[in-house]
């Protein structure tokens, strides 16, 4: 599939980055003039993967996260939330509702949940020691702007 | 900084803003000094300021709830948006949190 853009952005794990990441994967998907709705979802799933990487990637420690987007020519969105933290040990036990490793900080362990219900498509990868990469698909029905679609 | 207002027993804070992770700390320790008062028997979370949320906020209402709950109070949310609600209902959150109009 030919790619129509692609950015990648490297932030270190710090809670103020979070709302940054939002804001960069909307600036990101806007030129395809998305619905309120579409932009929204994206913008939750990606704050989740991002949270999960500062708080259990590398456990409030320094580190770097990793935002790679690309938008592919049908209009899909594929994001990669990169982390080289300490990893998942169980992949499917950790994308279970409710299920958390903080239970002394209020995590609700339900970020999965959310990434799934909001996004076509949620995949892990991980290696324990190594890190963790959470892909997250979407296909936007929006379509661009006949002005954008001219320039 | 968390505008709200008490009364007869009745806390009611409004949440604004983004809600995330990040943001979400410093609220926790502001409400949380709130409920130290033992006169506060329920509290109520108006959303309608609330313009960005993820799943932070479900642990949020959570552990308030659990802090009321063993005082015998009670937790509730008021002007959720459609997204909010979302969010809220996944985790079935609304079987201990009433959602007032």
């Amino acid at each position: 599939m030919k790619i129509k853009n692609e950015m990648r952005l490297d932030f270190p794990a710090a809670g103020k980055n979070e709302s940054f990441a939002r804001l960069v994967i909307s600036a990101f998907v806007l030129p395809l003039n998305p619905t309120l709705e579409e932009l929204a979802d994206v913008k939750t799933a990606v704050s989740e993967a991002v949270t999960n990487a500062i708080v259990h990637g590398y456990a409030d420690a320094p580190g770097t996260v990793r935002l790679h987007a690309v938008l592919y020519e049908d209009d899909t969105l594929k994001v990669d939330v990169i982390d080289n933290g300490r990893g998942i040990e169980d992949i499917a036990l950790a994308r279970t509702p409710f299920f958390t490793t903080c239970g002394e900080d209020e995590r609700s362990g339900m970020g999965f949940t959310v990434m799934e219900s909001f996004m076509d498509e949620v995949s892990v990868q991980s290696k324990p020691g190594r890190g963790t990469t959470v892909t997250l698909v979407k296909r936007l029905r929006a379509c661009e702007t006949e002005s954008a679609r001219r320039a | 900084m968390l505008s709200y207002e008490k009364y007869k027993g009745k806390l009611t804070v409004r949440l604004k803003g983004e809600l995330d992770h990040a943001s979400i700390a410093p609220i926790r320790a502001e409400l949380d000094q709130l409920l130290n008062d033992p006169k506060v028997k329920h509290l109520v979370l108006d959303m309608e300021g609330v313009s960005f949320m993820d799943s932070s906020a479900i642990g949020l209402v959570i552990g308030r709830y659990k802090a009321l709950a063993r005082r015998g109070g009670s937790v509730s949310v008021t002007r959720t948006a459609p997204r909010v609600d979302r969010i809220f209902e996944m985790a079935g959150l609304y079987q201990i949190v009433e959602k007032r109009a």
